[in-house]
């Protein structure tokens, strides 16, 4: 580290031990984000690790001269573009994640090898270029007027064709979403009055449904209401527990009841706990 | 514009022919009748029904009022100033290619003329007789107009152009009438085999008409023969042999002879009038009126003389053994034809001979076709002359005239025949030398035939007993078919004479055709001997044949016969050679092509696209729909990028 | 410490995410990492402005992340439309488009 140089914004010709220090902190943590957005099973949770990474990322923007970029990169990409990604995973269905039985017959190996000899021939590509010889020049000069004046100024003189050509991109991008997420409708939307009138014609249950049981010592949602014939009403619990199997059994309650009431010499008829609230079913 | 093509011999202009003038621009008048007689009959169609028999009739004689005009026309003047041209228009007129649509009316075509109109027009008469209960009678003489019509054309083009359009006319004409009753599918088949060796014939002519004119430069008449004398003999040989082909496809001479006896097939009048008289006889024409190409190529001319000679006894034998009246009258039709081809061939001194032959012959055999059409008009359209026998007094007009033909043919003496097929023995052994002696005893020996032959249908229809079918009530034909066949007997009988009195004939067509020829040859027999000598083979034919079949018992059903009776049946097996020379090898070269085709062409063209198809759709299948696999493939050439370049770095 | 580990970095996060996409199904999933692939070239440009001394490398990669703004607009609609007609985002079941 030279002394002339005071900010580290503007220095950077060479790694500071604060630089090097962060580095070889926040490389590691950014590969491994990486490696478990390959791994893990859950989509949100591969978005999360990609966030994780983009941000490691802004801070070595940040710490090579680069803060416009930085910010960017947090606010764009960190905000707004995984925003969208998780907008669109909550509106696919959060818990969407692949099987782990791979489809393709060896894809799963020749893509992993392919990979790795990509990553293997990079890298070699990258130790054998000299860069000892290179001086790095640093952006001390190009940020003499500040970071931001100077991507600015580049921006509306050498890139500004560039620059015009990406606002029609955007806009075409922003059309192209809403042609493709547009759906049409082909008929007429139907009024209450037709809606109800479908629901009354079909053989399904008009009216709301029997609520569950309610019970001296159980009221829970997990009791069916009984029918006036003493059995179980199936619509009054909740189809997810009775997927689930947790529905619990009025019987055994009532047989108790009925036992105890034999043994003490009573009708069982009279003892039977009739639901409380008045029901067809 | 230039020309492209040179001609090797610069054509001389016409000058010896006289534009036609006076009279002789009614010469156009002579097509126009007939071609407006078949446009109203073909045209009007069945509106024309009640009527179109007699103006067919009304159009063909017109012609030949024209033409007699016309003839008394020509004869009243010079010699020199006979022969006229009438141009029509111009047909092609291609940088200095010319070709005109011109009627050239000289001595041989006004013979021709006279001939094609009197006899046509006496044809179309009996045809009202004959073909008075055919529903098609309309169409009939609709044909048979369309056939005068192309036979004059054929006979009056001044070019050899002109002359082709007419020589397809008849060929149609021919095809049409032939398969006039084309349900029968033996009729139809007859049609079309006429028309295929016609066909063959055809390509001879144009063939001919298309080294004239890369030769000449031109192809009329006139141009053409004053030329000639300046082309190499080689082109003038190939020249006369392809016109003898197309003479011998129209002629029914050999070897494209085989479709005159299945042509019978068509009605009698047109077997007589087209079969018989004119159309089979435009062969001849062409080879006397192409008489300066062949004098110049005595090759060509002599192969005429032995195609001509092989013919006449080719048909004589056919005719031998042929049960049919009708195929028994076109064999010898064939043989007569043969004669005349023979003539031909002898060069100036036949040129004139032939054409007396051809004129005697149109004659007496339409008086004998029409004759054997009476008959089977009277047996109930009963060919088979073994069911015939003793008609002469059923049918006396019909006997006599028929019987003036069969004399004429015969070469009776001082009857038509005589003249002339006598003329055509004595110019053949004038020839002189080893060819001379040949061809004369070849003739000499064909009026033997002939005799037997003519003799023997002569005995078999109208003496003996009667060996006809039970239903059969044979009775004279009307007079509308009677007195067409009493002019022509009287043709037979009179016209050879008249003709022969003082060489009329050869005079007239002196100035055309050339000399007599007397003062050439070598004087290897008298005509007087050689007149006897063929009086007393006729004879002896003629006693052998009623030997054979007036005192002995004709029997009904034909006995199986010798093997060489059995081959003369079978028209010495010509069918059966054409087929296996032409037709079988035709057959199988068009089978290996197509089985060339199919495998060779086809298959190496499909197989290059089975091969791309088959490498494709495996190929294909690396387009599996997968994203992943794409971009697995994306990666794998990003690698093998940076693997170059590194490789290129180090 | 050098500066071209930071290209080793980028290197290494660029192949993670084309292993990425070649490896998930879930096409979110893919998508995220090419959108890992494009941060990583970013982190290669910004480097290289650095070792140049000049901001061209960053206006680059201010770029690369406008386009990778509007390429996820349109790919993420890509994939709701999909998912709408085909109940499924695993880019495996898309697969009508072949032979």
């Amino acid at each position: 580290m030279t002394p002339a140089v005071s900010d580290p914004l503007l220095a950077a010709a060479h790694t500071s031990t604060t630089e090097a220090f962060g580095f070889w902190v926040l490389a590691p943590i950014a590969v491994l984000a990486a490696l478990g957005m390959l791994f893990v099973r859950k989509a949100v949770h591969s978005a999360l690790l990609l966030a994780t990474t983009m941000i490691v990322l802004a801070v070595f923007y940040l710490a090579q001269s680069g803060p416009f970029l930085g910010i960017v990169q947090i606010v764009v990409y960190t905000g707004a573009v995984m925003m969208l990604f998780l907008f669109v995973l909550m509106l696919v269905g959060v818990d969407s994640s692949d099987s782990l039985v791979e489809t393709l017959r060896g894809q799963r190996l020749t893509g992993l090898l392919l990979a790795l000899g990509f990553g293997v021939l990079v890298v070699g590509a990258l130790g054998r270029s000299a860069f000892d010889d290179v001086t790095v020049v640093g952006l001390g000069t190009a940020n003499a007027d500040g970071n931001v004046e100077g991507i600015a100024r580049l921006l509306f003189t050498d890139y500004v064709l560039a620059f015009e050509v990406t606002s029609a991109l955007l806009i075409t991008a922003a059309l192209g979403a809403m042609v493709l997420a547009h759906r049409e409708r082909h008929t007429p939307r139907k009024s209450q009055r037709e809606l109800s009138e479908e629901r009354f014609r079909s053989d399904e249950h008009p009216g709301p449904l029997p609520p569950p049981g309610v019970y001296a010592r159980h009221n829970a949602v997990d009791f069916p209401a009984l029918l006036p014939d003493g059995s179980t009403s199936d619509l009054s619990v909740s189809r997810v527990l009775v997927a689930r199997g947790d529905v619990q059994d009025v019987q055994p309650a009532v047989e108790t009841t009925e036992q105890r009431s034999i043994e003490a010499g009573e009708a069982p008829e009279d003892v039977r706990p009739g639901p409380t609230q008045g029901g067809r079913y | 514009m230039s020309f492209p093509y040179a001609p090797v011999l610069a054509a001389a202009e016409p000058a010896s022919v006289a534009q036609a003038s006076g009279t002789a621009d009614l010469t156009w008048l002579l097509l126009a009748f007939p071609i407006a007689g078949a446009a109203v009959l073909l045209l009007g169609g069945r509106r024309t029904d009640r009527f179109g028999h007699l103006l067919g009739t009304l159009a063909s004689a017109a012609s030949f009022v024209v033409a007699l005009v016309l003839w008394l026309d020509m004869a009243g003047r010079d010699v020199e100033e006979r022969a006229t041209i009438q141009k029509l228009w111009t047909a092609i007129d291609v940088g200095r290619f010319h070709v005109d649509i011109a009627l050239q009316l000289d001595q041989l075509s006004m013979a021709f003329v006279l001939l094609i109109t009197g006899v046509g027009t006496l044809i179309h008469i009996y045809s009202i007789g004959y073909m008075a209960h055919d529903p098609d009678r309309r169409r009939f003489f609709a044909y048979l107009n369309l056939f005068v019509a192309a036979m004059l054309l054929l006979v009056l083009g001044s070019d050899y152009f002109v002359v082709y359009i007419g020589w397809e006319g008849v060929g149609l004409a021919s095809y049409l009438l032939i398969g006039f009753w084309g349900r029968n599918p033996a009729y139809a088949t007859a049609a079309k085999k006429a028309f295929v060796a016609n066909r063959v014939g055809d390509v001879g002519m144009s063939l001919a008409i298309i080294l004239m004119f890369t030769t000449f430069g031109a192809t009329d008449f006139v141009r053409v023969h004053a030329a000639a004398a300046g082309a190499g003999e080689g082109t003038l040989t190939a020249i006369g042999l392809l016109l003898l082909l197309a003479a011998c496809g129209k002629s029914a001479q050999l070897p494209l002879q085989s479709w005159l006896g299945d042509a019978m097939a068509g009605p009698t009048p047109v077997s007589a009038l087209i079969h018989a008289a004119t159309m089979v006889t435009a062969g001849v024409y062409l080879i006397v009126r192409s008489g300066p190409i062949f004098d110049l190529a005595p090759t060509a001319q002599l192969v005429v003389a032995i195609v001509g000679a092989a013919t006449l006894v080719f048909g004589a034998v056919i005719g031998l053994a042929k049960d049919d009246i009708k195929k028994a009258l076109a064999a010898s039709t064939m043989s007569q034809i043969g004669y005349m081809v023979l003539a031909a061939g002898l060069g100036p001194a036949g040129y004139a001979v032939a054409i007396f032959h051809l004129l005697t012959h149109g004659f007496f055999k339409a008086g004998l076709f029409l004759g054997a059409g009476s008959v089977m008009h009277a047996m109930n359209d009963t060919t088979d002359m073994r069911r015939f026998g003793g008609l002469r007094t059923a049918m006396p007009v019909t006997f006599v005239t028929f019987g003036l033909g069969y004399l004429a043919i015969i070469g009776f003496p001082l009857l038509s025949g005589f003249w002339s097929k006598d003329k055509i023995i004595e110019t053949a052994f004038h020839e002189g030398g080893v060819e001379g002696w040949t061809l004369g005893v070849v003739a000499l020996l064909g009026a033997g035939i002939t005799a037997f032959y003519m003799t023997r249908v002569m005995v078999m229809t109208f003496f003996g007993p009667r060996r006809w079918a039970e239903d059969a009530h044979p009775h004279e034909a009307p007079a509308v078919m009677t007195a067409p066949m009493v002019l022509l007997a009287l043709g037979s009988v009179f016209l050879g004479g008249i003709l022969a009195y003082g060489g009329m004939l050869q005079d007239w067509l002196e100035p055309v055709v050339g000399g007599h020829g007397e003062e050439e040859g070598v004087t290897t027999l008298s005509p007087i001997v050689v007149t006897l000598l063929t009086l007393l083979v006729v004879a002896g034919g003629a006693a052998a044949a009623y030997l054979q079949y007036g005192r002995r018992e004709v029997p009904v059903v034909a006995p199986v016969g010798s093997p060489a009776t059995i081959a003369a049946r079978n028209d010495l097996y010509q069918d059966a050679f054409n087929e296996a020379v032409l037709m079988r090898p035709g057959q199988y070269l068009t089978r290996s092509l197509v089985y060339a085709d199919n495998r060779g062409v086809d298959g190496a063209v499909n197989g290059l696209a089975a091969l791309i198809g088959g490498t494709s759709g495996r190929l294909r299948r690396l387009q599996t729909g997968f994203v992943r696999s794409y971009a697995l493939s994306m990666l794998g050439g990003a690698a093998l990028v940076v693997g170059a370049l590194l490789l290129v770095r180090i | 410490m050098g500066v071209q580990n930071y290209l080793y970095l980028s290197a290494i996060l660029f192949t993670i995410g084309a292993a990425g996409v070649l490896l998930r199904r879930n096409a979110i999933v893919v998508f995220m990492c090419v959108e890992l692939m494009l941060n990583a070239t970013n982190l290669a440009f910004v480097t290289f402005a650095r070792i140049h001394g000049n901001l061209d490398g960053q206006i680059i990669a201010f770029f690369v992340m406008v386009v990778a703004a509007a390429e996820v607009v349109v790919g993420l609609a890509i994939i709701v439309t999909i998912f709408r007609t085909r109940r499924s985002t695993s880019v495996d079941d898309a697969n009508l488009l072949k032979y």
